[in-house]
């Protein structure tokens, strides 16, 4: 396929996630801005209204980027393993193989649907954030960054799960048991310099704690972790979800046969 | 002239340990109507499989004119066409978008794609039910729907895998003179089907297939006199059972 065709194919792929996205938007946009609402109420308000300030910022203030980034998370990875499981399980994703596509043009095309409509989300929860609470922007580089790499190594990460799912069971395991723990516990309600330095070494083995302050830094200019470190796991894990899902595609494995 | 479709030793082992082909050879000319028979569990579907690019080979070659399926897999799907035994488009989708949406996939522009679609979805009787969402079909217009998807890109080869099963005989007789038309244009045609008749009214060439292996490989007309018998049916009932 000649570089054009390519880009052809691959608007082809984004095109059809888009109408997706929006044609049942009640279903992929009105969600997580509901559920974050409700943490903007309960958390930042209600309770928040009657904690300490941190760093300097009103709770409500330091919870906003974590929480933008946890619907940034959850939208990219659940678009991705559902979209390519359910293509898998229906068969429609014998479209795509078929056709001269280069599997990595499959994969970018996947995982741009991810990030698509974690960033539409994103925003979405930031417009609503702004009812709450005053926001400002310390580094925008940072926080773009920050939000769109988030969203690739999670439209990545569904990828994978989806091409290892054999059942319905298998797309909602690792966003239940793995990604909603680690995210709770990735530093969005709190900053780890509270805890022990016990908890603070083992809090560094979670990944999302290293994308969330990169966020955070970017809103409010603090982080618990050096932004360069945080950027450098953030770029380490892409590389290494990148290497596996293009072996997994190349060999077929949970695509083909 | 370069073969459409040249196998060598193909064999496909699932990881389950069925050997679904146990080194089949296969050459299918340019412009053929080719017939690949064979009862259920066959491994048709598997070999339809490995050339569409939908199963991994496990060991063999195989050429699509002239390109080798490992040595450059996009330029030999741009050849190929397949339309699937089941229906594997979103029921959700609206007739054409189904059909410029695989145009995309092939890289064809936009513009280019829906004047196709057209053309494709009047020849076959589709065009007043362009924008229906294809699960309001019935099921022999989702078979032809499945038909103006293989064909958006203009593939010079068309696997049709059981293309009229479920269709009623009037329709069904639609289908044969589209696909003869499709043929005489220079598309070259491979069929499974278990309407033998089919076979014989359409094809020149065919080929039986049986636990992996082809059992049989001549012209048509060669294979009824070869057995004496003036239907495919009873030639094929006897080669099944033979072996």
């Amino acid at each position: 396929m000649t570089p054009q065709k390519i880009a052809i194919a691959y608007y082809t792929m984004l095109r059809a996630e888009f109408v997706r996205i929006i044609r049942i938007w009640s279903q992929t946009l009105l969600p997580p801005i509901v559920t974050t609402t409700l943490y903007f109420v309960v958390f930042g308000k209600f309770i928040g209204s009657q904690l300490a300030p941190i760093d300097g910022f009103e709770y409500i203030q330091f919870i906003v980027p974590g929480l933008i980034m946890m619907a940034i998370i959850t939208s990219s990875y659940m678009n991705t393993v559902s979209t390519f499981y359910f293509a898998k399980w229906t068969r429609t994703l014998d479209e795509i193989l078929v056709s001269p596509m280069p599997n990595w043009t499959v994969v970018v095309g996947f995982v741009s649907g991810g990030v698509l409509r974690g960033l539409l989300v994103g925003i979405l929860v930031l417009i609503v954030s702004l009812f709450f609470t005053h926001l400002a922007v310390f580094n925008v580089v940072v926080l773009i960054l920050a939000a769109v790499l988030t969203s690739v190594l999670f439209s990545l990460g569904g990828l994978i799960n989806g091409v290892f799912a054999k059942g319905f069971d298998g797309i909602s395991i690792v966003p239940t048991f793995v990604l909603t723990p680690l995210t709770y516990l990735g530093g969005i309600f709190y900053s780890i310099d509270q805890f022990s330095p016990f908890w603070q070494q083992v809090s560094m083995f979670n990944p999302i704690l290293y994308m969330i302050n990169a966020f955070r830094y970017g809103f409010l200019g603090i982080s618990d972790i050096n932004i360069w470190v945080c950027f450098g796991v953030l770029l380490g894990m892409l590389a290494l979800f990148v290497g596996i899902i293009l072996y997994l595609f190349r060999q077929g494995i949970g695509v083909k046969n | 002239m370069t073969p459409a479709v040249s196998i060598s030793g193909l064999k496909k082992t699932y990881d389950t340990g069925t050997e679904a082909l146990k080194g089949v050879d296969l050459a299918i000319e340019q412009g053929d109507f080719f017939a690949l028979l064979g009862p259920n569990g066959a491994g048709k579907t598997t070999l339809i499989g490995i050339l569409s690019g939908l199963v991994t080979k496990t060991g063999g070659s195989v050429e699509v004119f002239g390109t080798s399926i490992d040595a450059d897999a996009p330029k030999a799907k741009t050849h190929i066409g397949l339309v699937p035994q089941e229906f594997n488009f979103n029921i959700f989708a609206k007739v054409i978008d189904i059909v410029v949406t695989q145009a995309g996939y092939y890289g064809m522009p936009r513009t280019e794609a829906i004047a196709r679609a057209e053309e494709l979805l009047k020849e076959l009787g589709l065009w007043d039910k362009r924008n229906e969402p294809s699960q309001k079909l019935s099921g022999g217009m989702k078979r032809r729907l499945m038909i103006a998807r293989g064909l958006v890109h203009a593939p010079k080869l068309l696997i049709l895998d059981e293309p009229t099963a479920g269709v009623d005989v009037e329709m069904r007789l639609g289908m044969w003179e589209f696909l003869r038309k499709l043929n005489a244009s220079g598309t070259t045609i491979i069929l499974t089907t278990h309407y033998l008749e089919e076979a014989e009214d359409l094809c020149r060439n065919v080929a039986v297939i049986n636990h992996g292996k082809i059992l049989v490989h001549e012209s048509m007309q060669g294979l009824l006199e070869r057995h004496g018998k003036d239907k495919l049916e009873n030639v094929y009932l006897e080669l099944i059972r033979q072996k």
